[in-house]
């Protein structure tokens, strides 16, 4: 039997590019390019690893989104991935994380029976257009798969039964070792990701696109209403005044000058 | 009309140019100034299948398109001249008469490996005495009991220290002129074949530029490459897709020091204001760019032409004469907008320029393209 990794992957907009209309305070879309979302790169990368390096290795990259994501899709099956699959319905659409991962378990759910049991989830830690990092855990959470996430060095038994893997910390890191089926989040640190190559970008491509009856997902748990996060306001914080860099010839002069500021701005 | 490109080909241009951003363009102003062929990043194109696109994969090519192969020299070329012409040289003259003359034998045994990139290939026509003139070729080919003997040079063979598979032109009877050459392939490793001087060029610096010896080469016979006498018709049909990608290379080298000088006139201030902000020279710009876009609809049409299997020697002759062009009167004047910096080695422009030069020279002159267009114009 094939051993299934799911890559569960976002179209986002490429946020080196984007502005924030500032009356309105939401995303200039316009003429912002798609990419492919960064730390969902480096979950495909360890997949197509695995793959390179084990036999009857399937990689099946999932993503929720409009219509234009199948070329998000395109790119993971370019680089390397079997499938893509898109969940684009409108139905679905104005998810938050919760819905979303209503969503993308039911689409995982379906694929389990289209396509046989899943044995490992890959995630990004989080995308760069929410910054949430929740539906990845999420996803495991309704799965009871136990999950590892910010994943910075990944290694695999030879029998696909272990993982082990360094979780980033900010003082250092964790060594965890868990077992497949589970569920990782990957960040940036974790590896290099290939480019797309010819083969992929000319050989035939299965994309397939799956609504939310297809997916049977109960409507109640997925789109904008179902969802329990409201955005109450997103706007561009005012950028902070130049600081003042204090100068002297001794530390006494130096603090002298900064107790003099203070108290003249009455802080103390 | 459709000038939409596929989705193929919308991410070939993507993957090429990050692929050309993170692995060539760091590279570019080493390499120049060292003369140093890139072998690393050949290998990393053959390992991302760049060297085999236009070719079905029943050869081990990629099965994609002229276009595609056309996007892929021009974003090489857009950041490193010398490393497009690698792209270009190999699939254009080595690989592609392989495929279109060779015997079914010739074509399982060498397009593999060619197309995979496991090896380089290169083209010998040009000789000492015979450029532009192809027809006075005096390499001889002779046969001998069931064997073909080479004796004469060629000079400016691109990839010519790096490649192991050559298509060569050799006179097998001078008294019928044109019509008394044939094609060969040649192996690296082919007795009394040996590699010559490297020249020291103006540009495209870190591309392998050599002569070619033959000494009593042997060969076997089944290395004629198509029939007896067919070599002229081999080496025009060549140089009409190799016109291609060596437009396509003008193209990118044209695209890409523009690029470069909308960045710079962004931020160089003279005079209280931006570059960018000089009505005179926003105005030159947007000739530039609309020349570039024009080199542009040339080579794609005559890359398009070829995919359709139309008659695309006159379409590929104007995109290499205007894509060449085009190519030096940006460059001439990106560096002239740069001022002083411009003709430093701090900035590519330098190094574009002088890149520029050889597409109005190479796989045929601009003289010789307008000599192929004047034919089509008034032979008929």
């Amino acid at each position: 039997m094939a051993f299934n990794i799911i890559v569960c992957a976002k179209q986002v907009p490429d946020t080196n590019e984007i502005r924030i209309n500032p009356e309105t305070g939401t995303l200039i879309r316009d003429g912002v390019p798609s990419i492919l979302n960064n730390d969902d790169n480096n979950a495909l990368e360890t997949a197509l690893e695995i793959k390179d390096k084990y036999d009857d290795v399937v990689v099946s990259v999932i993503s929720m989104g409009p219509p234009q994501a199948q070329d998000m899709l395109f790119e993971c099956v370019a680089k390397g991935a079997d499938r893509g699959i898109l969940i684009s319905d409108r139905a679905v659409g104005g998810s938050d994380t919760w819905a979303t991962s209503n969503a993308i378990e039911a689409g995982i759910k379906k694929f389990e029976k289209e396509f046989g049991k899943v044995n490992l989830i890959l995630a990004g830690r989080q995308a760069i257009d929410g910054d949430t990092a929740q539906v990845g855990p999420q996803i495991a959470e309704k799965f009871g798969l136990p999950q590892v996430t910010y994943v910075e060095e990944f290694k695999i038994s030879d029998d696909l039964k272990t993982v082990n893997v360094h979780r980033q910390m900010e003082d250092g890191y964790e060594e965890i070792e868990v077992k497949t089926p589970c569920m990782l989040t990957c960040i940036k640190e974790l590896n290099d990701p290939r480019y797309m190559n010819m083969k992929g970008i000319f050989g035939e491509k299965e994309i397939i696109i799956w609504n939310a009856k297809d997916i049977e997902v109960d409507l109640n748990k997925v789109g904008l209403e179902a969802s329990p996060t409201n955005v109450f306001r997103s706007f561009t914080p005012a950028p902070k005044g130049k600081g003042e860099i204090l100068e002297g010839d001794t530390e006494n002069q130096i603090a002298q000058k900064l107790m003099i500021g203070l108290k003249g701005k009455h802080v103390i | 009309m459709n000038f939409q490109l596929s989705k193929e080909q919308e991410f070939t241009r993507k993957m090429v140019r990050e692929f050309a951003t993170n692995e060539v363009e760091p590279l570019a102003a080493d390499i120049d100034k060292e003369h140093r062929f890139p072998e690393e990043t050949v290998a990393k194109m053959a390992n991302y299948g760049m060297l085999g696109i236009p070719f079905p994969t029943e050869y081990g090519g990629m099965g994609g398109d002229h276009i595609s192969y056309a996007i892929t020299v021009e974003e090489l070329s857009r950041v490193c001249a010398s490393t497009g012409v690698v792209c270009s040289a190999h699939t254009s003259l080595c690989c592609w008469p392989i495929f279109n003359w060779g015997n079914e034998e010739q074509r399982k045994k060498y397009l593999p490996d060619l197309l995979s990139g496991k090896k380089l290939g290169a083209f010998g026509l040009t000789e000492p005495n015979a450029g532009t003139d192809a027809s006075g070729q005096q390499t001889r080919a002779e046969k001998v009991g069931d064997k073909w003997v080479l004796n004469g040079a060629k000079v400016f063979i691109t990839n010519g220290g790096y490649a192991e598979v050559f298509v060569v032109m050799a006179m097998t009877d001078k008294s019928k002129g044109n019509h008394g050459i044939s094609a060969f392939i040649v192996e690296k490793s082919d007795k009394g074949f040996s590699i010559g001087k490297t020249e020291d060029k103006m540009g495209i610096c870190a591309s392998s530029t050599t002569e070619l010896i033959f000494q009593d080469c042997v060969i076997p016979e089944d290395r004629l490459l198509g029939n007896v006498g067919d070599g002229f018709k081999v080496a025009m049909s060549t140089l009409d897709g190799g016109r291609i990608g060596i437009a396509s290379q003008a193209l990118g080298i044209a695209q890409g020091a523009f690029d470069v000088t909308v960045d710079y006139m962004k931020s160089r201030k003279q005079f209280g204001k931006k570059l960018s902000q000089m009505q005179a020279l926003q105005f030159q710009m947007a000739d530039l760019k609309t020349k570039i876009e024009a080199a542009r609809l040339l080579v794609y049409r005559a890359a398009f032409m070829k995919d359709q299997h139309e008659n695309y020697s006159e379409a590929a002759a104007m995109a290499k004469l205007f894509a060449a062009e085009t190519a030096m009167e940006v460059t001439t004047k990106c560096v002239q907008y740069h001022g002083g910096y411009g003709y430093t080695k701090d900035y590519p422009v330098e190094r574009m320029m002088r890149d520029a030069k050889i597409t109005e020279i190479y796989e045929g002159t601009s003289e010789a393209q307008r000599m192929v267009i004047a034919a089509h114009t008034f032979k008929k």
